[in-house]
């Protein structure tokens, strides 16, 4: 067994980290946090390095890279900035499911444009538990000669109104067997019928745009079709692995760099004649933050590590995701509380890094959510 | 037997400040949160129906009442879920400092605007490098003939912009021993040399108008020191009491009504969403917090009941502080998870409960030096 990163790998990071050490400035967060902005123009400088399609293949201009790269790339930006970093990697939400289970030609029409920066894409970020077969879309998608119409309202969809794209769950067959009573469906973003509704402020993740999204009879190509009729609830279901790990790694980066600001913060503010360094409690909550980040970083490259190996354990990469995001968020209370009041203040971004991490511990499959699928992977499903 | 007993009038004064909240407070906290300020025109609302400093004896004006009657304004308003109107802290907190240490003239000129609410109270101990040491306070007053020179900034002051009076805490630069350097002096607002700086951007608490305040050569009468010169170390133990109790309680009643919050969503959860009951998960952890909930308001009852009686209570005040705080952050934190998505979103009301419960383990003396007070007790 080894630890350690391949050439490449180290690479990667080096070049994420001079990126965003470069282009992320605290000015900027602010501003953009402010107006729950998403980054425009540092999205097209990422995706001009290939930073946002590393994972697509080599033909549709990706880097055909695997999974712990992405999660390299994560850690790396959202250490720098929680908030940044997750608005990019998160920029390609939809062109991810779409790399998975599209085939040509719908895939080289769409993820050339998003590696290009041209467009984001959107999708819906759920943890699709495996009990779900009976999940009823919101969106219904009828046959129309060579058209589907879809009618209804997708929820909380990542990129909502920004998106170029968006790949989304529709009901297209409730006579078929539960499994099978739902495809995929890309529908462009400038569709007509398609409006997005503002589900107003976040708690954090600001400049990543989630609305939702009303049909009314969008008219859609039936070759807009993801893979094949009826794969909808399955593809979903098996994506939860992926989605858990790059949760996992934008949870990772934001502990880390969370961390990484309170050990500069401590080191030099001082109070009662020293620096608060020195207090021995001070010291062992910081050694215990650096200790649950070591886990979830063990925990989370082994899972994407895994994931490449084209034998993903999903129960894995849901611990990961509750490991990483967990550790981001006592990470982040305990970086605010070292902070004093200045912790509590948006002057210094421990605060945006705390709303952060508990959005990114909500979203993609609630704890409870979370720990069913690791229960029943474990155990396997008992009635 | 309870360990508090509220009577009828205590369960009228209640009915008469829920009625008051709704037209005066409830309708408006969306757009005070939103605009980061609460209008000064609701302290005088307040005052002028009776729901400021209710304890303060009839002959300054007051309805002489126990501090029951606070528990009672400070319960309600938690209820509102806004850290805004921080009642507490003027009518519990920085008042009783005059009611205490104040002379006769100074209790005859003030206390009766703390009550109608044209004299809005704030407290700055608090300085850019003066958090946890109160001992190390740099800001100088140097007593001069009748007159106080005060110079120095003070940081993260609640009530800061619309506060009429400030207790300010101040050394006097010639002496060298900082537990006997301290005095406590009245500012008015108003007063050349003294400045109301910029509100804090804060990750909660936004309605609340915390800000530094600045004094330039501000020049007070020497009558507006607030108690014998250099007893002010002391005198801010002492009412770090009181503050600190304040605090335990707002911290459970606040728990109390998340909990509240999410148990209602459970027995009527909105359509479209899933039955959060079915989950045995979901129960247990209700059950843990509803326990812990309990617990806490149990224990902070009991205080309350002995810092009543003038017990000496430092110890389980501290307790009580920096327990009840992490009990509200744990709470919400909790409450949250249960919910998932919808949690991320402003529109949950818990949302903003959690952004302004991550103060309450930092303010009133920080948890850390709240174990640092127990454990010194343990081993006097």
């Amino acid at each position: 067994m080894e630890f350690k990163l391949t050439r490449s790998q180290i690479e990667i990071v080096k070049a994420a980290r001079d990126f965003a050490k470069s282009e992320f400035t605290r000015e900027l967060s602010a501003e953009l946090d402010r107006q729950s902005a998403f980054p425009h123009a540092l999205y097209q400088k990422a995706a001009e390095l290939g930073f946002t399609s590393l994972q697509f293949e080599e033909d549709y201009l990706g880097g055909g890279l695997g999974y712990l790269e992405t999660v390299l790339m994560g850690e790396a930006l959202c250490c720098r900035d929680s908030t940044l970093g997750s608005a990019l990697m998160l920029s390609g939400y939809g062109a991810d499911l779409l790399s998975r289970f599209g085939a040509d030609p719908l895939k080289s029409r769409f993820l050339t444009g998003v590696a290009e920066g041209r467009m984001l894409s959107g999708a819906v970020m759920a943890f699709f538990p495996a009990d779900g077969q009976d999940h009823v879309p919101s969106l219904a998608a009828c046959e129309e000669d060579t058209h589907w119409v879809i009618n209804g309202t997708a929820s909380a969809v990542i990129n909502g109104g920004l998106a170029g794209f968006y790949c989304l769950l529709c009901r297209t067959d409730p006579d078929a067997q539960p499994q099978k009573t739902s495809s995929m469906i890309l529908v462009a973003g400038d569709q007509k019928g398609l409006t997005t509704v503002d589900t107003g402020q976040k708690l954090g993740l600001r400049m990543t745009a989630v609305t939702d999204l009303t049909f009314e009879a969008v008219r859609v190509p039936r070759d807009h079709t993801i893979g094949k009729a009826g794969d909808g609830i399955r593809q979903l279901a098996s994506f939860n692995s992926e989605s858990c790990l790059l949760l996992a790694a934008l949870g990772l980066g934001t502990a880390q760099g969370v961390f990484d600001r309170t050990v500069q913060y401590v080191k030099q503010r001082q109070q009662f004649g020293r620096k608060i360094a020195a207090f021995q409690v001070t010291r062992h909550k910081l050694a215990g933050m650096a200790t649950k980040i070591e886990q979830a970083r063990l925990l989370t490259y082994r899972a994407a590590w895994q994931q490449d190996q084209k034998t993903p354990d999903v129960a894995l990469s849901a611990m990961a995701k509750l490991a990483a995001t967990g550790a981001a968020l006592d990470c982040a209370h305990e970086a605010i509380q070292l902070h004093g009041g200045y912790g509590f203040s948006t002057e210094y971004e421990v605060e945006r890094f705390c709303r952060d991490a508990k959005t990114l511990h909500l979203l993609g499959g609630k704890p409870g959510v979370i720990n069913d699928q690791i229960a029943d992977t474990i155990i396997g499903k008992i009635r | 037997m309870e360990i508090l007993h509220f009577t009828e009038q205590h369960e009228a004064y209640r009915n008469r400040f829920q009625d008051f909240l709704q037209k005066v407070v409830t309708p408006f906290i969306d757009d005070w949160e939103r605009d980061h300020m609460h209008p000064k025109s609701v302290w005088k609302k307040m005052g002028a129906a009776g729901f400021l400093c209710p304890w303060v004896a009839t002959e300054y004006g007051g309805m002489g009442g126990d501090l029951l009657y606070s528990m009672v304004i400070n319960r309600e308003l938690a209820r509102t879920n806004h850290t805004g109107l921080i009642v507490y802290l003027h009518s519990d907190i920085v008042v009783p400092y005059l009611a205490t240490f104040g002379t006769e003239a100074q209790k005859k000129k003030f206390l009766p605007g703390c009550i109608t609410g044209d004299v809005i109270m704030a407290v700055a101990m608090t300085e850019p490098d003066t958090g946890s040491d109160i001992a190390a306070i740099t800001t100088t007053a140097v007593e001069e003939g009748d007159e106080v020179v005060i110079n120095g900034s003070k940081t993260f002051i609640s009530i800061g912009q619309n506060c009429d009076l400030v207790v300010v805490a101040a050394r006097d630069p010639s002496v060298a021993n900082p537990y006997q350097a301290l005095s406590l002096y009245l500012v008015e607002d108003g007063t050349p040399g003294f400045s109301k700086g910029n509100k804090i951007d804060k990750m909660g608490m936004h309605s609340q108008d915390t800000s530094e305040l600045f004094f330039h050569n501000c020049r007070i009468p020497l009558s507006n020191r607030l108690g014998e010169k250099g007893q002010g170390f002391l005198q801010l133990m002492q009412k770090l009491q009181q503050e600190r109790l304040m605090v335990a309680l707002q911290a459970v009643d606040s728990a109390e009504f998340a909990l509240d919050w999410i148990v209602d969503r459970c027995k009527h959860p909105p359509a479209a969403s899933a039955d959060l009951l079915q989950s045995q998960a979901v129960q247990f952890a209700l059950a843990e917090m509803a326990t812990e909930v309990k617990i806490g308001k149990t224990f902070v009852y009991k205080l309350i009941a002995d810092h009543m009686e003038k017990k000496d209570v430092v110890q389980e005040t501290s307790m009580a502080k920096y327990w009840t705080t992490d009990l509200l952050k744990r709470t919400v934190g909790r409450g949250l998870d249960l919910i998932g998505a919808e949690g991320t979103r402003e529109s949950c009301p818990i949302v903003r409960t959690w952004r302004d419960a991550q103060i309450y383990s930092i303010f009133a003396g920080t948890n850390e030096i709240m174990k640092t007070i127990i454990a010194k007790q343990m081993f006097k």
